[in-house]
């Protein structure tokens, strides 16, 4: 064993090659299997897509790095299903590229926050969360309303996602900015969103302010999603046939 | 030259682009046109230089790794500074500007890509420069790729960094950096390897030596896990947004397979790499075992890239593969351990130089740290033990015990071992200051550690905890409440690291600028024998 090392540690280019077989094993193994394997995510024909304004949401969610503190995964441990909802499906996360699963929880886990509270509570919260939670440290995001919701190039977004696998419609893809506006402007054209994104999309002004569509308008829109595109947590396992 | 003038171009059109669509990439796009003309102008100035003599071929080229070193220590003051600002956010929220660019979640990757590429990177390129022409008796093969290496990279690190204040990002941990950053990473990667192959097959030695395997692993591994990792598709060519190609369960796998193997790569192999060489030179020691080498080396290159799924245990990761990932992450323990047993037994004979020499000290107490941070990661990725710690700051706390106890020693160590070599003084300006600087460091460490280890258990408890009636005792505010105390704690531990690494650059400062006295035994006499891995 020793002497053959001692041959490939003269040969720099067999040491690269030997490196780089062994390095990949692990990986290959454990990764690859989980695109070909179908238990790996559960199906729900009923999961809904982002909406142009929630996507937005998301990216705002991104930009500002809240998954550095918040984590989206809600552990198989009963205390966490006690404190956050039920535990967190794969499918759930299908349609996030990319994820948001989170490695620490500064904050609590957001799963599920999705309708645990009003939209004036989240917009006064991310203006200055310690006017609602005394204690809390997080970081006030007060610009937000101020700053309004560049919305023009979102069918580009849409694109780009299907792009890698999320099924947008050609029309949802031509009426994305148009959607996105619609969505947070109750008054506005909003017969055709329903359609397209279903009839549970939740349309309303998130800010309080229906003049503008503010970057306020697509954090909380997102918010308030979280854990509600999908019933599939929600439903008692189904014993396979 | 014409690198330049392409790159220039390139950042001109990055900037048309973006201005067209009031993207941010806009301002990067000037960033690389300034960056690209600058050098520019510095290669313009050096045009007229007389012909440099033939002899210098003679020597080994050493002026990217004095740069680079310089660099580095630059980054250290400037992301350890931004870290402990964060840690005083967490403790104090209001302590901060009333800007997007000054909030937490946009200071954090600032603070982790600062420490980990700019620090960690540029002393990892600075001393494999270093390291592998001293092992292969031989000058690098031109004077054009190191400076390409050095430079293009930090080009990487300033885009990255500025990116963040602005708000780009891909949100994947330590690999946030948008598609073009990521692209021009991979150019520069190519030439990094190319360069080092290219010094290996110069090489004057039969063997390739140890600290060599470590740096190739580092660089070979971490391209395979940055191109995968970020593949990515662009919302347009026009815009800093990109999607990841993959999503959810898949995405959350192969991030924490890059995650994992960055630390393991990055953080571990490359620095061994500094271990195998700066420890035995300096404590004048033959390193202990080679069969020991051999067998740390393979172990760590195979069973580490099995161990990231322990960053999901109880997720929605599929049972099979969390079971996987926390077998190896036992297993890895081993060769973790003999790594370390190598570089401690290696002293052996030189105990009384490490009570005297606070640079050496600052090896072995890396080498212990290193020891017990790779235990306490085998512990915690035991899916039990994972149920308490995950998400709460023991992991924070597990982290700064391998970057600050091992990365930043090693590197200092090394660090303070090189620099003299380099610029041919006796000794550092002051070994009272490396002395001081050992003290603050350590004290630094183990009052941050100690503090994640508690918030972190205390937290993990809490969360936990039932009541008689069987509700859960704690509100998430509660145990939010209690950790205020741990945050200040740490807060203060990472000012004393801070501290540290400014004596170390006044120190480094003083010893460049000191006037020489009589050039220093330097290391560039051909290695003694006994350095040599053949048995």
């Amino acid at each position: 064993m020793f002497g053959t090392h001692y041959r490939i540690e003269r040969k720099s280019i067999a040491l690269a090659v030997a490196i780089m077989i062994v390095a990949s094993i692990g990986g290959l193994i454990e990764i690859a299997p989980l695109f070909t394997i179908d238990d790996t995510v559960e199906s729900d024909p009923d999961m809904r897509v982002y909406t142009p304004l929630e996507l937005a949401g998301r990216n705002i969610y991104i930009r500002e790095g809240c998954y550095a503190c918040h984590s989206q995964m809600i552990r198989t441990l009963q205390d966490e299903v006690e404190r956050y909802g039920p535990y967190s499906l794969a499918v759930e996360s299908q349609y996030d590229h990319p994820m948001l699963w989170g490695s620490k929880r500064t904050g609590p886990d957001l799963a599920r926050i999705g309708g645990k509270y009003s939209d004036q509570w989240h917009t006064a919260h991310l203006k200055n969360p310690r006017e609602v939670v005394p204690q809390s440290i997080m970081p006030r995001y007060n610009w937000l309303s101020e700053s309004q919701l560049r919305t023009k190039h979102l069918g580009d977004d849409l694109r780009a996602l299907r792009a890698v696998g999320v099924p947008y419609s050609d029309e949802m893809i031509a009426t994305a900015s148009a959607d996105a506006v619609a969505q947070a402007s109750p008054e506005g054209d909003i017969a055709g969103l329903g359609e397209r994104y279903g009839d549970a999309t939740q349309i309303r002004s998130f800010d309080g302010d229906s003049r503008t569509v503010s970057e306020m308008d697509a954090l909380v829109a997102y918010l308030q999603i979280l854990g509600k595109l999908s019933d599939a947590a929600h439903q008692p396992p189904t014993p396979k046939e | 030259m014409a690198i330049l003038v392409v790159l220039a171009a390139v950042g001109l059109a990055m900037a048309a682009a973006g201005a067209g669509r009031a993207d941010p990439m806009q301002t990067h796009g000037f960033i690389v046109l300034l960056f690209s003309l600058g050098f520019l102008c510095v290669l313009l100035n050096g045009y007229f230089a007389p012909e440099p003599s033939e002899t210098r071929l003679e020597s080994y080229y050493d002026d990217p790794s004095k740069a680079g070193i310089v660099i580095a220590m630059a980054w250290a003051v400037f992301a350890m500074f931004i870290g402990d600002w964060v840690a005083w956010l967490l403790a104090f929220p209001d302590l901060t500007f009333d800007a997007a660019w000054s909030s937490f979640g946009r200071l954090r990757p600032v603070h982790t890509t600062g420490i980990i590429f700019g620090f960690g990177g540029n002393a990892l390129i600075a001393t494999s420069f270093h390291v592998m022409q001293r092992t292969s008796r031989a000058r690098m093969p031109d004077q054009f790729s190191p400076w390409f290496v050095l430079i293009g990279y930090n080009l990487f690190c300033l885009l990255a960094v500025t990116g963040y204040f602005m708000g780009i990002t891909q949100s994947k941990e330590y690999a946030e950096p948008e598609w073009y950053a990521d692209i021009w990473l991979v150019i520069v990667w190519v030439t990094y390897l190319l360069l080092y192959l290219r010094t290996l097959a110069r090489r004057k030695e039969p063997h390739i030596y140890v600290a060599n395997w470590y740096y190739l692993a580092f660089i070979l591994v971490v391209a395979i896990l940055h191109i995968v990792n970020n593949l990515a598709v662009p919302a347009s060519f026009a815009g800093a947004k990109s999607y990841s190609a993959f999503s959810g369960v898949q995405d959350a796998m192969t991030q924490w397979w890059y995650g994992h193997n960055a630390v393991a790569f990055f953080l571990t192999a490359g620095f061994l790499g500094m271990l195998y060489y700066y420890l035995p030179k300096r404590a004048g020691r033959p390193i202990y075992s080679y069969r020991m080498s051999i067998i740390g080396f393979w172990g760590i290159t195979f069973f580490y890239m099995w161990a990231g799924s322990h960053h999901l245990h109880y997720t929605a990761l599929p049972q099979w593969v969390q079971t996987l990932g926390m077998t190896f992450s036992v297993m890895l323990l081993v060769p973790s351990w003999i790594a370390a047993a190598n570089a401690l037994l290696t002293l052996n004979g030189a105990w009384h130089k490490v009570r005297d020499d606070a640079t050496l000290r600052f090896m072995m107490m890396a080498a212990v740290f290193y020891g017990l941070s790779t235990f306490e990661g085998s512990f915690m990725a035991i899916r039990s033990v994972n149920a308490l710690s995950h998400y709460t700051d023991w992991t924070i706390g597990h982290v700064h015990a391998g970057a600050m106890g091992w990365v930043a020693l090693i590197t200092f160590g090394s660090i303070y071992a090189v620099v003299p070599w380099l610029w041919k003084r006796e000794r550092m300006y002051s070994p009272a200051l490396v002395e001081v600087h050992f003290w603050l460091a350590l004290a630094g460490t183990l009052i941050y550690v100690f503090a994640m280890w508690n918030s972190g258990i205390i937290q993990g408890l809490m969360w936990r905890t039932y009541n008689d009636s069987g509700t859960l005792t704690y509100s998430f505010l509660d145990s939010m409440v209690a950790m205020h105390p741990y945050y200040v704690a740490r807060a203060i531990g990472g000012l004393l690291f801070l501290i540290g690494a400014i004596v170390g650059c006044y120190n480094i400062w003083m010893t460049i600028h000191r006037p020489s006295g009589a050039p220093a035994p330097s290391d560039d006499a051909p290695l003694p024998a006994n350095l040599q891995p053949a048995e």
